[in-house]
């Protein structure tokens, strides 16, 4: 047969490359952040992504599953991965001792539209573990400081403990050149230094012009819902508000067909989306 | 595009010709009426007036199940060096099952490369031959009751001789190693391979009408008939199975017994399966059967247009035939086109 697409052998769409755990830092009850570095030091330099993609992880043996990026694309070398002990793949991840070999293909997904983003301002709202792919496109805002208007993080947790990446986020409080809201939902102690209540209460402290204002969200089914109803009360365009969601990404590369939603694969489509795309196609959230 | 014609006497010898281009499969019967694409030892056992097979030609490039990697700590995932590049070639195919292959090759293909996938296709030449539908083909109502490219040759057939029309350069080299088999095509040829076509339009049976069915579907989103076909539905997954464009799979490691080694397999899934559209931590997108088969059919119809321009359905009936609840697609497309249906 003629005119097929080329196939050679290095092409192989499914290969895993080995990459190394070089530190565990653990987070909140049941979450890990993992930093991988890739044996091969070619795939160091070549491996570039942007914020809001994914990787496959393979663990030798289990199997394999997707989890978003954590870390920024301006920060090269080594890959965090932000995982919740919750299926057999991370389940056997957080049974791996630090210098231990896994596998990793990608990165996958469309990413954040980041030329579109710039020169906008950013309104990054996350709950629960959804600062793991939020925080890739935090730190690239930041890190490319100057190309962004206004910089606004809302992240809500139930409480301070079961607030991911705690630290990192509390140390953002002194900065003047971004607006860093964290809220819990209850302080009993009464020592959490930022705001107490639900993350749409943040909204009160935040005046920012919609159309010239990107809203990249994340988080619980239950938190989409009261956000994006501020968000759609303060006029914030539909194609304007984007969302990053979770689907059983097998393949990563469109073929697999698990992850439809749809007439949309998440994961060449996605996993970032528009509320207009949302409310476009069925069973999206 | 060059046609020529192959006398029916003449069958045996040419399809004894065909193995030096590679491994010759092709529709056997099994059963009364049940026929199969099968390796070919012996070549009387080819059977080219056939309605369709079990199983659609995709098993061929996209295996049941297949092997991706081979696994172990020290060397990581290493693909398996064996047949990906072995020669085959498969006779008989139907023009729907071409047209399913091309369906798989627009999936297969695009910004990922499925090398296991091209790979097959590149060492398989395709030879077709037309076929006289039956009361469950709707390749007409699908645009594939003809077929353009996507094989090297393609039998047409005219009672005592085949129409032989030769689309690529190793069809040609095909034909040429068993050039004398070949004759030119003359008018009487031309007038009976116009009267068979004209012929075979009246054959058909049911129809599934695609116009404007995509807008349809949308407005019977919500339609109660999800429910009812839920419900007849046994979530076995056969239609994907048999389905020629159905290109869903599954990815699992299985360790060998040293714990260590092992390998990284795929194997045919199926949307219908309760477990498809569940992600880690328990939460299943899909866990109503009703949910399950409205997917599969907004994916045929809906999604699939939208995604690459035309339904992934090639009409071939197979479902039909298969479906152990004996759920009919035209019967549901035409339930839901129709006014009175509410």
């Amino acid at each position: 047969m003629s005119n097929h697409p080329s196939t050679s052998g290095a092409d192989n769409i499914y290969q895993p490359s080995l990459a190394r755990i070089v530190r565990i830092l653990p987070q909140i009850k049941d979450h890990r952040l993992f930093q991988l570095r890739f044996e091969a030091p070619e795939m160091r330099q070549s491996f570039t992504y942007r914020p809001g993609q994914f990787v496959e992880l393979s663990l030798i043996g289990t199997g394999e599953a997707p989890i978003s990026i954590s870390s920024s694309p301006t920060r090269p070398e080594v890959i965090d991965l932000c995982v919740r002990k919750i299926g057999r793949v991370t389940e056997a991840l957080f049974r791996l001792p630090l210098n231990s070999l896994v596998g990793l293909r990608g990165p996958y997904g469309n990413g954040f539209p980041l030329e579109e983003m710039e020169k906008n301002n950013l309104l990054v709202i996350a709950g629960g573990l959804g600062m793991a792919p939020l925080r890739s496109l935090l730190w690239y805002a930041l890190d490319n400081r100057s190309k962004f208007k206004e910089i606004i993080l809302m992240l809500g947790a139930k409480i301070s403990e079961e607030m991911l990446f705690k630290y990192e986020l509390l140390s953002l409080l002194d900065r003047t050149d971004m607006k860093c809201l964290l809220t819990v939902d209850k302080d009993e102690e009464g020592i959490w230094p930022a705001h107490v209540g639900v993350v749409t209460k943040l909204f009160d402290a935040v005046e920012v012009d919609p159309e010239i204002t990107y809203a990249a969200v994340c988080g619980p089914p239950i938190m989409y819902k009261f956000v994006l109803g501020k968000l759609l009360e303060r006029n914030f365009p539909k194609d304007k508000i984007l969302m990053s969601l979770e689907r059983r990404m097998k393949c990563g590369v469109g073929k697999c067909g698990h992850c439809s939603i749809g007439y949309k694969y998440t994961c060449i489509d996605g996993p970032i989306f528009t509320y207009w795309d949302v409310i476009n196609l069925p069973e999206m959230i | 595009m060059q046609i020529v014609k192959l006398p029916k006497e003449n069958l045996d010898k040419f399809m004894g010709s065909l193995s030096k281009f590679g491994e010759i499969h092709a529709p056997i019967k099994k059963d009364e009426n049940t026929y199969l694409f099968s390796k070919i030892e012996d070549l009387s056992k080819i059977e080219l007036n056939y309605n369709r097979t079990i199983l659609p030609p995709k098993k061929y490039f996209l295996p049941p199940t297949e092997t991706m990697f081979r696994f172990s700590p020290e060397k990581g995932y290493e693909p398996p060096q064996d047949n990906l590049n072995k020669k085959y070639v498969l006779l008989g195919l139907h023009s729907c099952d071409i047209h399913g292959l091309k369906i798989l090759d627009l999936v297969f293909s695009g910004r990922y490369v499925d090398n296991y996938y091209f790979t097959r296709r590149k060492n398989t030449s395709i030879i077709g031959v037309s076929c006289v539908p039956d009361d469950m083909c709707f390749c007409r109502s699908m645009e594939t009751d003809f077929v353009e490219d996507g094989f090297d040759l393609f039998l047409s057939d005219i009672d005592d001789s085949y129409l032989v029309r030769i689309a690529t350069s190793l069809g040609d080299d095909i034909m040429r190693a068993s050039q004398s088999l070949f004759k030119e095509v003359d008018k009487e040829d031309i007038a009976e391979y116009k009267r068979k076509s004209n012929e075979r339009k009246n054959y058909f049976k049911i129809d599934l009408e695609l116009y404007n069915l995509p807008e349809i579907m949308d407005l019977e989103y919500e339609s109660k008939i999800w429910e009812e076909i839920g419900e007849k539905c046994l979530s076995c997954g056969t239609c994907s199975m048999v389905c020629p464009t159905c290109y869903c799979y599954d990815v699992f490691d299985e360790l060998n017994l040293d714990g260590k080694t092992g390998e990284r397999r795929r194997r045919w899934d199926s949307c219908l399966f309760k477990d498809y559209a569940l992600v880690a931590g328990g939460l299943n997108f899909r866990s109503e059967r009703s949910a399950r088969v409205k997917n599969r059919y907004f994916h045929k119809q809906r999604g699939f247009v939208a995604q690459y321009g035309r339904p992934s359905c090639v009409g071939c009936g197979r479902c039909i035939q298969s479906c152990p609840a004996k759920i009919d697609i035209v019967e549901v497309m035409t339930k839901i086109r129709s006014a009175s249906y509410e």
